[in-house]
């Protein structure tokens, strides 16, 4: 529904092979990993296991080469960016500072910080409020109109692009922050949909006895459903907030035509790109665009550090069952 | 696709397992008043949203492709089918098409193939594959401008670092951005680095295989190509067919790379096959603001997708396996 979906994201296109039987991400079921799974996969022979080890530790070397590479870019002064050496041969931090001195970067860095939560909350909460009705209530229709949540995850974000745009128009909104995260105050498919397995996930009689002793409906979600339910809120919250993060198209349709300050992170990192380089009467001072590039990174990598299991999780989720 | 979502929207909000006695199915409910109505007000924010964003947006969007839509002056005139006939005589709608399909029809088996070796290379390490696995992940945690920057430069055809590696063992790196004929390999080098999501759902398949199956089939003499054949790729079938579906949705709107690699400046030097279908539409759209040709240009997409989609399902329902499933 809102703009982040039209990223070519897996994510949002799940639905239509994970049944209802999906493990509820977060509720521990999960994760089992169990010592017994391990023990049957593992390769018999010596020399499986070191072939298997050698091949492990290859593919992490491929995977993590260009993190090292960009750093290392991102400390050589301009001559040297494509020598490819992982240890700068001239050390240069002052890159740091001309980078610091030459573009918005902590502008950027706020504004996709503040996008990025207010899209994140926005799209937890309302996600888990109709998820919460979907889940608990009985009212006519109802499988129909969650068939119809399913099938909007199959929906190309181009064909809503477009009108979207003309709305927020509209309402005078282009180059303000708002249709960035604004479509998210209505729920998203994927998480109304992972949100409402978890809730599938808890027993009834719970609600049952609330509601004997007089618990209201917004109250069995407000005061039961959503404390229990923090393990799929952060899953939500963590995808939405990288999806907000890496969303180019949204920023270049509202924000590219405002000032340089009012950039997104990524919309910064382009204007960077095309900033420096040669064909654009830059200098190639790529080591500026590395810098810049290596710091919207970490972030993600510092949400990552303290959410894997959450990213994990929710990933996996998608392919259960199906 | 409706056998596929009937299986999904049995929502029963209490689940087999802890009532059973308590839900008889019989045909009538019998829906509280007051409960039906709290339940509507908890789902309102996405029928608004839906409403709105999706169903509204859609019709708007319909309607568009049959105008010509002035954006200062805020007009839609409508012009019939000119935009759709218009799809058939730009050539690079064609051009963009093809070049979509090319790059969808490369990147999709070669990320399922990838994704699934990795994953079976983890499913055999046993304790140390969190280790790796975090590892694997942390390109797909990277905001893809960054890899963009990043791949601009490792892919650089003369002294680029992938270029340089492959000289070192006596192959000549291509002209990778550069020479027309790589550019889509280029951006599925790209999408390969940042495989892990499909990794992670297969890791999570064939953590599920019962492996009492490898067991007898290894008494029996199964070699392993036998077995994977036999007993992996039936069992995570389920898996593949999810992540095909899903990884040619994305192929199909593959934009970021694309766009930031070669038509960031809306110059005109970069090599025509770099031109992709979101691109191009993006382009008509929101460079030449021509909203009636662009919306066209969507709708064309959507019902590609969606037939594309369609066969799929059709054909993946034939051999995926579903558990507790026979004779299917």
């Amino acid at each position: 529904m809102s703009v982040t979906q039209s990223s070519p994201d897996a994510i949002k296109l799940t639905g239509q092979v994970i049944g209802e039987n999906t493990v509820v991400p977060g509720n521990g079921k999960g994760r089992g990993k169990s010592p017994k799974v391990d023990r049957w996969y593992k390769p018999k022979s010596v020399l499986g296991k070191v072939v298997l080890w050698i091949t492990l530790i290859g593919f992490a070397l491929l995977f993590i080469y260009p993190f090292v590479w960009l750093l290392a870019a991102s400390l050589k002064p301009r001559g040297q960016v494509f020598d490819n050496a992982l240890i700068p041969k001239t050390w240069a931090p002052e890159n740091y500072v001309a980078v610091w001195d030459q573009l918005p970067l902590v502008s950027w860095m706020f504004n996709s910080i503040s996008i990025a939560l207010l899209a994140a909350f926005a799209v937890a909460i309302s996600s888990s409020v109709v998820a919460f009705g979907f889940a608990y209530f009985k009212f006519p229709g109802r499988n129909i109109l969650f068939a119809l949540v399913l099938a909007t995850m199959m929906l190309p974000g181009a064909v809503t692009m477009i009108p979207q745009y003309l709305i927020w128009k509209e309402l005078g909104l282009i180059g303000t922050w708002v249709p960035l995260w604004g479509a998210n105050l209505f729920g998203s498919a994927f998480y109304i949909f992972l949100q409402r397995q978890f809730f599938l996930g808890l027993p009834r009689e719970l609600f049952e006895a609330a509601r004997i002793d007089g618990c209201s409906y917004w109250g069995l979600f407000r005061r039961i459903a959503m404390p229990l339910s923090v393990p799929s809120f952060i899953i939500v919250f963590v995808f939405e907030f990288q999806a907000s993060w890496n969303n180019l198209q949204a920023s270049l349709i509202y924000l590219n035509a405002g000032s340089v300050e009012g950039f997104t992170a990524p919309l910064g990192i382009a204007y960077v790109m095309t900033k420096y380089s040669p064909t654009a009467g830059g200098q190639g001072d790529y080591q500026y665009v590395m810098v810049a590039s290596l710091i919207i990174t970490l972030p993600m990598l510092l949400i990552f550090a303290f959410g894997q299991r959450y990213f994990i999780e929710g990933v996996a989720t998608q392919g259960r069952k199906g | 696709m409706t056998s596929v979502l009937g299986r999904t929207d049995g929502g029963r909000p209490d689940g087999d397992k802890t009532s059973p006695a308590t839900q008889p199915r019989v045909r009538k409910r019998k829906y509280n008043r007051r409960e039906a109505i709290a339940g509507y007000l908890f789902i309102a924010p996405w029928v608004i949203g839906f409403l709105v964003f999706t169903l509204g947006a859609m019709i708007y969007s319909l309607v568009i492709s049959f105008s010509d839509y002035n954006l200062a002056a805020n007009t839609a005139t409508p012009v019939g089918f000119a935009n759709y006939a218009q799809l058939f005589e730009d050539p690079k709608v064609g051009l963009a098409l093809g070049n979509t399909l090319v790059y969808a029809l490369m990147a999709v088996p070669l990320e399922i193939a990838f994704a699934l070796f990795l994953a079976m290379l983890l499913a055999r390490v046993g304790r140390g594959a969190g280790f790796f696995r975090t590892f694997y992940y942390l390109p797909k945690m990277t905001p893809t401008v960054a890899t963009a920057s990043v791949f601009l430069l490792l892919l650089n055809g003369n002294s680029g670092a992938i270029n340089k590696g492959l000289s070192a063992i006596g192959i000549e790196g291509p002209q990778w951005l550069v020479d027309p004929a790589w550019v889509k390999p280029s951006i599925v080098l790209m999408t390969l680095w940042t495989v892990s999501g499909t990794m992670v759902i297969f890791l999570a398949a064939l953590k599920n295989v019962p492996r009492d199956l490898y067991e007898v089939a290894s008494l029996d003499g199964a070699g392993p190509v036998r077995q994977f054949f036999a007993i992996t790729v039936p069992m995570i079938s389920g898996a593949i067919f999810f992540n095909v579906i899903v990884l040619t949705i994305a192929a199909f709107q593959v934009f970021d790379q694309a766009y930031l690699l070669f038509w960031r400046d809306q110059s005109n030097a970069s090599p025509e096959s770099s031109l992709f279908y979101a691109v191009y539409l993006f382009q008509q759209a929101f460079r030449q603001f021509d909203f009636g040709f662009a919306a066209a240009m969507a709708w064309l997409l959507f019902m590609i997708i969606m037939l594309i989609t369609f066969i799929q399902m059709k054909f993946g329902n034939r051999f995926v396996y579903y558990e507790g499933d026979d004779n299917r």
